[in-house]
């Protein structure tokens, strides 16, 4: 599969981040090398493998569904850039 | 327009009721002060881990079973990346490919008519937190005291032809999710949220047409009204030989119309993969089995076996039915006093009419069946009227009190004893020599007014059939 500039735009909006001329040709190239890396699995035949989806072998990690204390909203609202009556304040969002 | 086909397919939203969280021990209560149910979990600050709660996966599982899913024996979350506010860690934990419950069916009557609608999945997610954007505009709250709460998502299959039959199959699944009460399904709380995906088609065309998906639909009339006004809007544009633009719209309650989100051009990529902190779920038939035991007999089942065992009318099965609490309700009178048309009459009737005026329900209401039985009892014993009955009963409502106790306060017993009536009877004809004399020369009507004077006399509480018979005996 190959990269093309056009995708690493794509990725770089999706994720928004800021991406230079120079460093989308970086990553174009990289990413190639990176997925053709990969193919190399393709090689194999899986089709009697099960997926794996964890790379632990542990399933069914539960807990019980009891209160515990939450974080105080002192702590909660220490780290954050703004605050409000209790809220976290964040520039204006309209989907 | 008759050449042209609907096709609905409704996506609901439902917070399971847990204690707390899907992920964390953080309660679930909704109403408190911002931002103080909370942890570092929830918040998704660097190095947590999120542990599954065992009941929102056996809530999901219910719920799964009560729509006839198949239950995926191998399931596991998913992480949904994009950015917004109302979601901490700028992906949400949902499922992609594996969901808990997939291919069921839900059945609903309308219009006369059986209609099967299928349900492609139901999955487990967590909610996003709450925005409230600030008067001028400038910025926005964010509260994430949701943040976390566990949900179920409901897709149903595009089997669905019309508004009407949406906001039916929205009622016939609420009804069914709160039998099961994995949910208490209030919409005005959020706790029931429906999306919808339509798209309108030529009949006999087998291929979908081009969708929108309408939100913002707080109640199921808005439902109904949404998608009606999508259908038509859909449907001028196709006469005008327009095209539809595939978009997310939002219906606005005030000026009744849909109305464009402008999402960006760019599709939703949500670029899904495994969530690495969570380890998969085997849904055996160990807990299968367990969830079973749990789910109740659902509406349908129990309305026709209303129908069966108590030779009730359709109708009357169908209201005794509409809530889980009200059918137990009603079987509990029937198990003291068994005649399941008078209870049914008084269950649908004076019970529900005081409940929908006092705003009450049958879990938080002060007359408990055995309450109605006994007064049921007093009834058919004659000891007092169907008129005194309907009073004593809005005594009971109001003030929690029994029957017997109304009755010996108000002095409200009827008097149905043959002596003290002849006492009551020989006064009145004493009193009343006119109409006696009436009587006696063959008009019948002043019975009815020496009737009246005795029922008078006793404030209403005589035997009004015993006092007619005395007196046409005493009069002879």
């Amino acid at each position: 599969m190959k990269i093309e500039k056009k995708d690493v735009e794509y990725i770089a909006e999706l994720a928004r981040l800021e991406v230079s001329e120079y460093e989308k040709e970086m990553f174009t190239e990289q990413l190639s090398h990176i997925l053709n890396y990969v193919k190399v699995l393709e090689e194999l035949n899986t089709e009697d493998i099960s997926p794996t989806f964890h790379v632990f072998p542990i399933k069914n990690v539960f807990r019980s569904d009891q209160v515990k204390e939450s974080l105080s909203r002192e702590e909660v609202l220490k780290n954050a850039p703004g605050q409000e009556k209790g809220f976290f304040k964040v520039p204006r969002v309209i989907e | 327009m008759d050449k042209y086909e609907v096709v609905i397919g409704l996506e609901v939203h439902l917070e399971l009721r847990t204690e707390t969280k899907i992920f964390c021990p953080c309660p679930t209560t909704f109403g408190d002060e911002p931002n103080t149910h909370v942890c570092p979990v929830c918040l998704g600050l660097p190095g947590v881990l999120p542990v599954l709660n065992k009941r929102a996966l056996e809530f999901a599982v219910l719920t799964g079973l009560a729509l006839n899913c198949d239950i995926n024996s191998h399931s596991k979350f998913d992480r949904k990346n994009y950015f917004y506010p109302d979601l901490p860690k700028a992906y949400q934990i949902s499922q992609y490919d594996f969901p808990v419950a997939k291919q069921g069916h839900l059945s609903m009557q309308t219009n006369g008519e059986t209609r099967v609608i299928g349900i492609n999945r139901v999955h487990l997610e967590e909610d996003a937190g709450k925005l409230i954007h600030s008067e001028d505009g400038l910025y926005s709250l964010v509260d994430y005291n949701r943040t976390g709460v566990p949900l179920v998502e409901i897709v149903s299959e595009p089997d669905i032809r019309s508004a009407e039959e949406a906001r039916v199959f929205l009622e016939a699944l609420k009804r069914i999710l709160l039998y099961t009460r994995v949910s208490d399904c209030k919409m005005e709380e959020g706790s029931l949220r429906c999306d919808a995906n339509i798209s309108i088609r030529l009949k006999g065309e087998t291929e979908l047409g081009t969708k929108t998906e309408l939100k913002n639909m707080n109640s199921f009339k808005a439902v109904q009204k949404g998608l009606e006004f999508e259908v038509e809007r859909q449907i001028e544009r196709l006469e005008r030989g327009e095209r539809i633009i595939q978009e997310t719209l939002r219906w606005d309650e005030g000026s009744a119309e849909t109305i464009s989100m402008r999402s960006k051009e760019e599709a939703h990529d949500y670029r899904y993969f495994p969530e690495p902190d969570l380890v998969p779920m085997e849904i055996g038939t160990q807990i299968v089995e367990e969830v079973k035991k749990r789910l109740p007999e659902l509406p349908q089942e129990k309305k026709e076996r209303f129908v069966i065992q108590y030779g009730l009318p359709e109708y009357d099965a169908e209201v005794l039915t509409s809530t889980r609490e009200m059918a137990d309700f009603f079987e509990d009178c029937v198990k003291g006093f068994p005649e399941p048309k008078i209870v049914s009459n008084w269950v649908m009737g004076e019970m529900s009419r005081h409940m929908n005026a006092a705003g009450l329900d049958f879990c938080n209401n002060k007359v408990l069946p055995e309450h109605l039985v006994e007064m049921l009892e007093m009834l058919q014993q004659g000891r007092i009227s169907g008129k005194m009955a309907k009073d004593i009963f809005a005594e009971m409502f109001s003030s929690g009190k029994k029957a017997e106790q109304v009755v010996a306060e108000k002095g409200l017993e009827q008097i149905s004893d043959q002596g003290v009536l002849e006492g009551i009877v020989e006064e009145v004809i004493k009193n009343n020599p006119g109409p006696v004399a009436d009587y006696r020369a063959k008009k019948k009507k002043a019975l009815g007014y020496l009737v009246g004077q005795a029922m008078k006399a006793t404030r209403g509480s005589a035997n009004p059939q015993m006092v007619n018979a005395i007196l046409r005996d005493k009069l002879k």
